[in-house]
């Protein structure tokens, strides 16, 4: 029988296997940032243990960066930082420091340096690890206790996941973009529908994404709760990766899942029946067409979120009115991401009522969209121009909502507070946000 | 790591499905570089309702809803529940990461079916003690799964990294065969 993507990746990492325990993987690239890894280092210096693969361990800052020209750093977050830095030193791992110009969100810049390629086991201390499966690598978010276990021994013990492959058939509509197609995945498949699993996604509507939109999908699998998701690398993945100065890999073409390869599940999703999605609830799963209306709660969990977001049933989703507007995080920041937003505020105002702004997922990001103009684009609409962060995606750093207040927003989490106490998020793609900002209400680009 | 074999106590339910770990432990509690003194932020923002379920009950063990735990990578979550009193969590399942941090750090995710999560979420709500063996293998007496090696590291509460040391000759001789 055929082999899947997954299982060829997992196999070639097997470093022991032994009845009645896990496997144990090597690990190709581990990623690290300041607000997971303290604890892990502190271990292995309680314990007089190194790291033992410096040179296969990369850090950045992300998490609690201020994304503002001259916003201060708190001193909780400025020690997180500071102990981050000191431990890299200590421990020979190299860091793209606030600063130096290579920085950004640990998943914009894996991919951007390089260091995401077909076949390699990936870790980090961060469920949007998944975002690097686009590569047909396979990527996933671990705990600090897995942190420390990856910086001493380069491996990790695993429990080999079960398979679901999601297949998108049929073409993208124009206007439905990536963000799109994963919310209607989550939406059918549920925030738990990929529990225990490891997701490829395949079908002509992924096929045609560019690796940008190949990301965005990946990094979503953790909302439907899949520890990773992944697509086979195929002529997009080389020539990204060749744009970055890297060597292909022959044997990358033999990585594709086998035309008899047997999934433990199969889903299979109509793109020509998506619209564009927006969340109306607290986790992503509660999602709908932006031409639809807030659905009657069909349980005591949606009749709670219902009352957190401050939405009534029945109301048509592209009435609801926005204070805020976000557009960055690991999910969405990429420069395409960027162009398309640009290209939908160019020469035109954000509402007056309306608060936008524009978070580049990464300091390279940042210079490539500058010398593109794409800053001025946004300033001149009146979106704010920021520093490269995770910003408001989870508002661990001084961009916030207020209680109450309501945002667009291309991060990837709704969840009650997740981008400030009491403030209520709606998941949109970039190309949404950037129109509704300009209408101060959910709508799409003219 | 904290050994685990058995707990026998009320149980507080929290009958809520797909609880995330945002909800567990809020991100402004992130910043701290120990690893203790996390469970007087458990559940901050829910706590600040007086009829929020953790308000009014007690016990060492936690009957809650499907999909607990998901989202964010966060150890932070286990941390908090084992830091304010939880020994085990039961619930018909777990996000992944969380189920595998909380099993790093000796508290007990316990996955059995929705209708006997049910049965013991009536029978804590009546006032019974639940006990949780991992030697046994059961949770209110049914019988719940988990592989010989977890629950080995468990009950001992073993050093993983040091077993994992153990295999430093396979681990070279990985690395030696797959040198670029």
């Amino acid at each position: 029988m055929g082999r899947t993507l997954f299982e060829k990746v997992w196999e070639s990492h097997v470093v022991t296997r032994g009845e009645g325990r896990p496997d144990l993987l090597y690990v190709d690239l581990h990623l690290v940032h300041e607000v997971t890894s303290p604890q892990a280092f502190e271990g292995l210096r309680a314990a007089g243990r190194k790291v033992r693969r410096p040179d296969l361990t990369v850090a950045t800052m992300d998490h609690n960066v201020p994304t503002g020209d001259d916003t201060p750093v708190d001193p909780l977050s400025q020690q997180q930082l500071e102990t981050l830095a000191r431990n890299c030193e200590e421990f020979g791992v190299p860091l793209h420091a606030t600063g130096s110009g290579r920085e950004g969100i640990v998943h914009v810049i894996g991919p951007e340096l390089g260091l995401t390629q077909p076949g390699r086991t990936i870790v980090c201390g961060d469920s949007h690890t998944s975002t690097h499966g686009a590569f047909g690598a396979l990527a996933f978010g671990i705990g600090t206790s897995e942190v420390e276990h990856v910086l001493a021994t380069q491996t990790l013990a695993q429990r080999k996941p079960r398979t679901l492959r999601i297949r998108f058939e049929g073409a993208r509509a124009p206007g439905i973009t990536a963000k799109d197609l994963v919310l209607a995945a989550i939406g059918a498949i549920g925030v738990d529908g990929g529990v225990g699993q490891v997701i490829e996604y395949a079908g002509p509507a992924i096929e045609t994404l560019s690796m940008e939109g190949r990301m965005t999908v990946c990094n979503m699998s953790i909302e439907a709760g899949a520890r990773a998701g992944m697509i086979a690398p195929d002529e997009t993945t080389f020539a990204y990766l060749r744009e970055r100065g890297v060597e292909i890999d022959e044997r990358w073409r033999e990585l594709p899942s086998d035309p008899d390869a047997e999934f433990d599940r199969e889903v299979v999703i109509d793109v020509t029946a998506i619209k564009p999605q927006v969340t109306w609830g607290t986790n992503p799963g509660m999602v709908a067409s932006i031409d639809d209306v807030v659905p009657e709660p069909e349980d005591e969990a949606a009749e709670r979120a219902l009352a957190y977001m401050g939405l009534e049933p029945g109301t048509p989703i592209r009435d609801i009115h926005v204070d805020r507007v976000f557009i960055g995080s690991c999910t969405n920041s990429r420069i395409e991401d960027l162009r398309a937003a640009a290209a939908v505020v160019a020469g035109q105002q954000v509402h007056p009522s309306v608060r936008a702004m524009v978070v580049p997922g990464s300091a390279r990001v940042k210079a490539q969209a500058e010398a593109e103009g794409l800053d001025a684009v946004f300033t001149a609409a009146g979106f704010e121009w920021r520093r490269a962060g995770c910003s408001m995606c989870l508002g661990m750093n001084p961009d916030v909502l207020a209680p109450g207040e309501r945002c667009a927003s291309t991060s990837n989490r709704n969840f009650e507070g997740r981008q400030g106490a009491g403030g209520r998020t709606h998941l949109v793609s970039p190309e949404v946000a950037a129109a509704t900002a300009l209408a101060g209400h959910f709508t799409v680009p003219a | 790591m904290k050994a685990f074999r058995r707990v026998t106590s009320r149980a507080v339910v929290l009958d809520r499905p797909d609880v995330d770990t945002d909800q567990i432990i809020p991100k402004q509690f992130l910043k701290r570089i120990e690893r203790s003194g996390f469970g007087d932020f458990l559940f901050f923002d829910w706590r600040k309702d007086p009829d929020f379920e953790l308000n009014g009950q007690k016990g060492k063990i936690l009957l809650t809803g499907r999909n607990f735990g998901c989202g964010s990578s966060r150890e932070h979550a286990p941390w908090a529940l084992e830091d304010y009193g939880f020994e085990a969590v039961v619930a018909p399942s777990f996000g992944d990461i969380f189920r595998q941090n909380s099993l790093k750090i000796g508290l007990l995710p316990v996955t059995l079916p929705e209708e006997q999560v049910r049965e013991l979420m009536g029978r804590a709500r009546a006032g019974e003690e639940i006990t949780v063996d991992l030697e046994e293998r059961t949770a209110g007496g049914f019988p719940f799964e988990l592989d010989d090696f977890t629950r080995e590291c468990l009950l001992e509460g073993l050093d993983e990294i040091a077993l994992t040391l153990r295999d430093e000759a396979a681990i070279a001789a990985y690395e030696a065969a797959h040198a670029a």
